[in-house]
């Protein structure tokens, strides 16, 4: 929506304003498509995931200019459906969110296996992916990033343990953060002592157990100070002390952990949720030659160390530990040891129709008083 | 003399025609096309992966779904207020500048009114966040001054929405108040009082009256920006914050429900449009007139 105002002007002394004009434009769902530069690779993808060095490097090794668009999961689906699937060479959704959205929507194309360079990768997390995107006997996806989320303490004596649930109690009224999003209530679930994750498909028993999580934090929202909408968000509200206990991502605990000592990023006891963002093929990409040489580049060793350095979060590439920043291991075998590492949940693949349920949920939540 | 005069009647049509052009296309393409392809969306319902159905399911919702008419209603009922209160806050304001000052202070106080528009509305939201949050400049001066005991929290309340909304929508009250009341000839103030009339009496019976076109002008503005606000609601308002417009942003891009998220769009068109037209008919104004000015 824009509002111009015409007829400014100041002659004499005075006779200022004759008009507003409001004007009301809707952009039109009119895409026009540029047709791509052969040598461009348009990335739809997360912040920190492409330093400028890394895109640097691969400009000079192989001639393609990387464009980077930040975003996150809703958005980048919502980017894609709205195209069908153009604007973009490559982009990488969260693992449990591709199968789902291909299906509905099918803004992806299918990775052609042969052209993935598979030995730097742990591979286990590959077979993981491979198997969670694929659609009709189709992978979709490949693993990049991944991390988790769990709980961010300020706390100057703090305990060494944290639970979801103590993001309700007494002790930290008015100071407590979290996103009002689907994470926070699967990870409620399971503090409550369900499996939401074996329930994704039965939506009866996942209903009731959102029911159950709804009441929770309703019963707790005044506890909340506010809900954080971003991860720069959440960082300024801990950092300056207005929130104490937050739920939130490993990478955001430690950034603030390496700025004031007292905060810290646990792992909680019923598991922290562990994702992975991947990288997939638009539908109607122009430059998926391009798109393989960067998922390769990328997943080098040398070059993964380099993307963890500036996102702060660990990636699929096996020997990329090596390279890693001595700080940034250190912090992360603090928050996990080998149970908690265990203990990760990771999210298996959405199936559809389940944010409908979430969705109403949350919005039962956000009206609550 | 006759093929004269039809030819160049001819061209006066060909002239209007290509005037018109420009905003024919632009009235269709961005303005008409866009709202029925909406419309068209929020008519149907989800039946299976890429298949759907004609339904009026979305619009049942919003009417069933207390959630939702609730919000609406909320956010109709801050607008009008944040409506009312900028009229209150902004009179005075444009009366100071078109009857009281003359000459360049004159311009120096429109400008005053314009600066804060010259950044965008993010900028000038985090502006308030930064001044009212509990660490924030406002509550350390309370603390330093010995007026408060602890840090205060302003932020995250519908009165702190409130507040962001009125200076959000400021000038645009301004603006039209100040348009009007330049034109008003100050003799008729003057002789409001040479018939015995008080200060009040004046303002009643002359000012406020001649002032109505720019007044209901100004309302309509400011209403409708109030109530398409997104991010001064999102960001001042904390957890509460219930607001339409985030509703109809939620379902389109985190529940990737376009169809609720149309018909949402269309029912808040036809609402908004519904309550401006009420406030028309109650100060028997007519719109055109209002907007023609």
């Amino acid at each position: 929506m824009s509002v111009m105002i015409t007829g400014l002007s100041t002659r004499g002394g005075i006779e200022v304003l004759k008009k507003v004009t409001t004007a009301v434009t809707l952009t039109a769902g009119l895409a026009l498509s540029v047709s791509a530069n052969a040598e461009e690779l348009r990335l739809l993808t997360w912040g920190g995931y492409a330093p400028q060095e890394v895109i640097d490097q691969f400009e000079k090794e192989t001639g393609i200019e990387v464009k980077v668009t930040l975003s996150n999961n809703e958005d980048m689906i919502s980017k894609l459906r709205a195209t069908r699937g153009a604007g973009f060479d490559l982009a990488q959704p969260s693992q449990d969110r591709v199968a789902s959205a291909q299906q509905e929507f099918r803004i992806y194309k299918p990775m052609d296996m042969s052209k993935i360079d598979s030995k730097p990768y742990i591979q286990s997390m590959l077979k993981s992916t491979q198997s969670s995107t694929t659609v009709n006997g189709k992978a979709f996806g490949v693993p990049h990033v991944w991390g988790t989320s769990g709980i961010i303490a300020n706390l100057p004596e703090g305990q060494d343990s944290y639970r979801y649930t103590d993001l309700c109690s007494s002790d930290y009224a008015g100071s407590v953060s979290y996103r009002l999003k689907r994470p926070t209530l699967i990870a409620f679930a399971f503090d409550l002592g369900e499996d939401p994750f074996a329930a994704y498909n039965d939506v009866e028993k996942y209903t009731q157990i959102m029911g159950k999580v709804e009441e929770k934090l309703i019963a707790c929202k005044s506890n909340v100070k506010t809900y954080w909408s971003g991860s720069d968000n959440l960082l300024n509200l801990l950092r300056s002390g207005e929130v104490t206990l937050a739920m939130g991502w490993d990478a955001g605990g430690w950034k603030l952990g390496d700025e004031q000592e007292n905060i810290r990023y646990v792992a909680p006891e019923s598991g922290a949720l562990g994702w992975i963002d991947t990288f997939v093929l638009p539908a109607r990409g122009q430059n998926d030659e391009a798109a393989y040489k960067w998922i390769n580049f990328v997943n080098q060793p040398e070059i993964a160390a380099k993307i963890t350095a500036s996102a702060g979060q660990f990636t699929a590439s096996a020997e990329a530990a090596k390279f890693v920043d001595e700080k940034l291991s250190k912090k992360y075998q603090a928050s996990f040891d080998q149970a908690a590492l265990d203990n990760i949940k990771w999210y298996p693949p959405v199936p559809a129709g389940l944010e409908a349920i979430e969705g109403r949920v949350l919005d039962r939540i956000k009206a609550a008083q | 003399m006759n093929a004269f005069s039809s030819s160049k009647a001819s061209g006066k049509k060909l002239a209007l025609f290509l005037l018109l052009t420009p905003f024919a296309l632009h009235l269709f393409f961005l303005i008409l096309l866009p709202h029925l392809e909406i419309l068209n969306i929020s008519l149907r319902e989800r039946v299976s992966y890429g298949i759907y159905k004609f339904s009026l399911m979305n619009y049942e919702a919003f009417f069933t779904e207390p959630l939702y008419w609730r919000t609406f209603l909320r956010t109709a009922v801050m607008s009008i207020l944040t409506t009312a209160i900028t009229l209150i806050v902004a009179f005075p304001v444009a009366w100071y500048i078109a009857k009281v000052v003359r000459g360049r202070t004159k311009g120096l106080l429109f400008l005053a009114c314009l600066i804060p528009f010259w950044v965008s509305e993010l900028v000038r939201t985090y502006g308030w966040m930064i001044l009212l949050r509990e660490t924030g400049v406002i509550s350390n001066l309370l603390q330093w001054a010995g007026l408060a005991v602890g840090p205060v929290e302003m932020l995250y309340n519908d009165a702190t929405v409130m507040l962001g909304l009125v200076y959000t929508s400021m000038l645009f009250m301004v603006v039209p108040l100040v348009s009007t009341l330049d034109g008003m000839d100050d003799s008729l103030v003057e002789a409001a009082y040479d018939l015995g009339g008080n200060g009040w009496n004046a303002l009643r019976e002359v000012v406020i009256p001649y002032a109505m076109p720019g007044i209901v002008s100004g309302c309509i503005v400011v209403f409708m920006l109030s109530l398409g606000n997104y991010l001064t609601p999102i960001l001042l308002g904390g957890k509460d914050s219930l607001w339409f417009t985030d509703q109809i942003f939620t379902q389109f891009i985190t529940r990737f429900n376009w169809e609720q998220g149309a018909a949402f769009g269309v029912l808040l068109l036809i609402l908004s449009s519904l309550i401006v037209w009420l406030g028309l008919k109650l100060s028997r104004q007519s719109f055109s007139e209002t907007m023609g000015r």
